[in-house]
């Protein structure tokens, strides 16, 4: 049971920035502005720290590992993500924006059943994702 | 007052550039590589000029020009830096209504909040600056009757300040007035959103500075943004957006070990007791307004008060009197001066705000008014425009945990005080926040018990200079607004001098 995933728009951009820009990750990020909207960085520029969470790997690219802040998954814990992205201007050092493109988190509740999956599975995992684990 | 005319048309007040350059050494100077982004108006969508797209190199060229510049500029005696930040200001006065409607056509505010806020605030804000370096002094210490520690300002040098969409000159001058009091020079990155209101405000009052000690570069926040704040040229850099860039900011500030400030927004919780509907009286019409603060500017405000906390014993009874007001807000024409809420920033903004309504309705919240898109028709059709919208649940939803940055308040109830000071601190953050109550004991205990770095009593919204504004917890670091900005923007030289003729003795 994955709690995030990726549109097929979100993941043939994540397919261009890893051609231009080597392995990405993707942060949701809090707060104002460009709050509540996640952040791509090339993997490795941005350090992740011991108690983020990572909520998935998406299937883009060779995989993007997507975290959140650990005090923030406590509030989004009960939420299902998925990376889209839409026509924009600007966003935080993410890579996308350039390109004419924003990242957006689509959220939905996760069903009964869906949270007695991830209950039965455990925390998820924190701390950096590497791809040789 | 009347509609004022779009800029373009032949009577508007304000016209903007097709293509803005960024300011380098006092100059316009071209991107490097020759790149350029469109910039559209809120308003309507339309691109209406484009703008440097800047790269590392033109960050170098703009950081060569501020060290050329810092160290003059930070020897210039404090009046003749205070008359610069005077005359700015005074500038400004007299174009007023240039710089609002640039302001309001760049990010979609209505211009009558622009008017009567963005910026007549920015002009005092240079004005208080101008004062608080006149009367800082520096310390002296009598450490013996032959020993004295002289205390000195001095300034950092060169400093990096990246600024937000949402009041692109307010913003901006709150970060500029007390880096140029103290006597820095500065490089400036206005966002991507909103890039063409400071070219206005630069181009009203370039005569006034020394080259090089403004400097703009525009551009992308990963192709400008960062080049800007991970360079080892700078002393300080000053952020104010969210949370995931801020640590990043602070990471390359680490590698360079220079200080930041921070300002990474909140959700800022707005408590109505009990006693807020014991008349029907100006206070209970002052405090409805107070609800109502949540659609100013768009909810695109750090401390929007996006999460209303209303005591059981009143809920239904105010909520009522709440969507009344609400509804009554007059959305339309940002350029018309009746127009209270105008357009959201950009089309990414729109769509995230419209997910968010989609998450609150699907995590059970009652809308009790707006909740959608609102499309104007005739030639806004195409603006960002969002209702003003009231949401009803509980706290542990995302509607009530997350800056949604929109025109969107969440509102729930409380039993009594232990609970309203319960909920309102359950929020990772710790920016805004207001207390409303009659009774003057209530209202003083509730603002020292919320973590929270600026808590409106009896009113909200109000950013006057002199009154310090920065964030608990995951809100940031650092204070604006307040004279104790030039010592951000300021390190301590301390002479220690010894006025006897005698040897310590020790060799």
């Amino acid at each position: 049971m994955a709690r995030a995933a990726v549109t097929p728009a979100a993941a043939e951009l994540l397919v261009t920035l890893t051609a231009n820009h080597g392995p990405l990750l993707l942060h949701q990020s809090g707060g104002c502005c460009d709050g509540s909207s996640p952040m791509c960085y090339p993997r490795g520029e941005f350090l992740v720290g011991d108690r983020d969470v990572l909520l998935g790997v998406l299937d883009a690219a060779d995989g993007v590992p997507f975290y959140i802040g650990g005090q923030q998954y406590e509030y989004w814990a009960h939420t299902h993500l998925t990376i889209d992205v839409v026509p924009g201007r600007g966003g935080g050092f993410s890579l996308e924006t350039p390109e004419g493109f924003r990242f957006l988190t689509r959220s939905r509740l996760f069903t009964d059943e869906e949270s007695e999956a991830l209950e039965a599975a455990g925390p998820p995992p924190r701390g950096a994702w590497s791809p040789e684990a | 007052m009347p509609t004022f005319a779009q800029p373009g048309q032949s009577d508007a007040v304000v016209s903007f550039a097709s293509r803005y350059d960024n300011v380098i050494g006092g100059e316009y100077v071209a991107p490097t590589k020759g790149r350029y982004f469109e910039n559209p108006s809120p308003v309507t969508g339309k691109t209406f000029c484009e703008v440097a797209r800047s790269d590392a190199d033109d960050v170098e060229k703009a950081l060569d020009a501020a060290h050329a510049a810092a160290p003059a500029w930070g020897k210039t005696a404090p009046a003749e830096r205070a008359v610069i930040l005077n005359k700015i200001a005074d500038r400004m006065e007299a174009n007023l209504q240039v710089l609002a409607v640039a302001e309001t056509w760049d990010n979609g505010k209505p211009v009558r909040e622009s008017i009567a806020a963005d910026i007549p605030l920015a002009i005092d804000h240079f004005r208080y600056f101008a004062g608080c370096l006149r009367a800082q002094e520096g310390s002296l210490s009598q450490i013996d009757e032959d020993t004295v520690a002289y205390h000195f300002h001095e300034p950092l040098g060169v400093v990096a300040q990246i600024i937000p969409w949402n009041f692109p000159i307010l913003m901006a001058v709150w970060k500029l007035a007390p880096a140029l009091a103290a006597g820095n020079a500065v490089i400036l990155k206005p966002a991507e959103q909103t890039p063409a209101s400071i070219m206005v405000w630069y181009d009203l009052v370039k005569d006034l500075l020394p080259p090089g000690v403004v400097n703009i570069v525009h551009g992308f926040g990963t192709e400008a943004g960062k080049p800007l704040a991970s360079s080892n040229r700078i002393a300080k850099v000053a952020f104010t957006g969210e949370t995931t860039t801020g640590r990043l900011i602070m990471q390359y500030a680490s590698q360079n070990l220079i200080p930041v400030t921070l300002e990474l927004g909140g959700k800022s919780p707005n408590i109505f007791f009990e006693d807020v509907l014991a008349e029907h009286d100006d206070y209970q019409d002052k405090a409805l307004e107070g609800f109502t603060m949540f659609a100013l500017n768009q909810g695109e405000v750090c401390t929007c008060p996006s999460r209303g906390l209303v005591q059981q014993s009143i809920f239904d009874d105010f909520l009522e009197l709440a969507a009344i007001r609400t509804k009554a807000i007059r959305q339309g024409d940002p350029l018309d001066t009746e127009t209270m809420i105008g357009a959201q920033a950009s089309n990414d903004q729109l769509e995230k705000i419209l997910s968010y309504l989609d998450i609150g309705k699907a995590e059970g919240a009652r809308v009790v008014t707006g909740g959608e898109r609102a499309d104007l028709g005739g030639h806004l059709s195409g603006g960002y425009f969002v209702q003003p919208t009231i949401f009803q649940g509980t706290n542990n939803m995302r509607i009530f945990q997350e800056e949604i940055f929109g025109p969107v308040v969440s509102v729930t109830s409380f039993t009594d005080y232990d609970d309203a000071i319960k909920i309102a601190n359950d929020t990772l953050y710790g920016l805004g926040a207001g207390v409303w109550s009659r009774d003057g004991n209530t209202a003083y205990r509730a603002g020292r018990d919320i973590q929270a770095g600026r808590v409106w009593t009896n009113c909200y919204h109000l950013y006057p200079a002199h009154a310090a504004f920065g964030g608990y917890k995951q809100s940031g670091i650092g204070r604006e607004n307040h004279k104790m900005m030039l010592d951000h923007y300021q390190q301590t030289k301390n002479l220690l001098v010894s006025y006897s003729p005698k040897a310590m003795g020790f060799f």
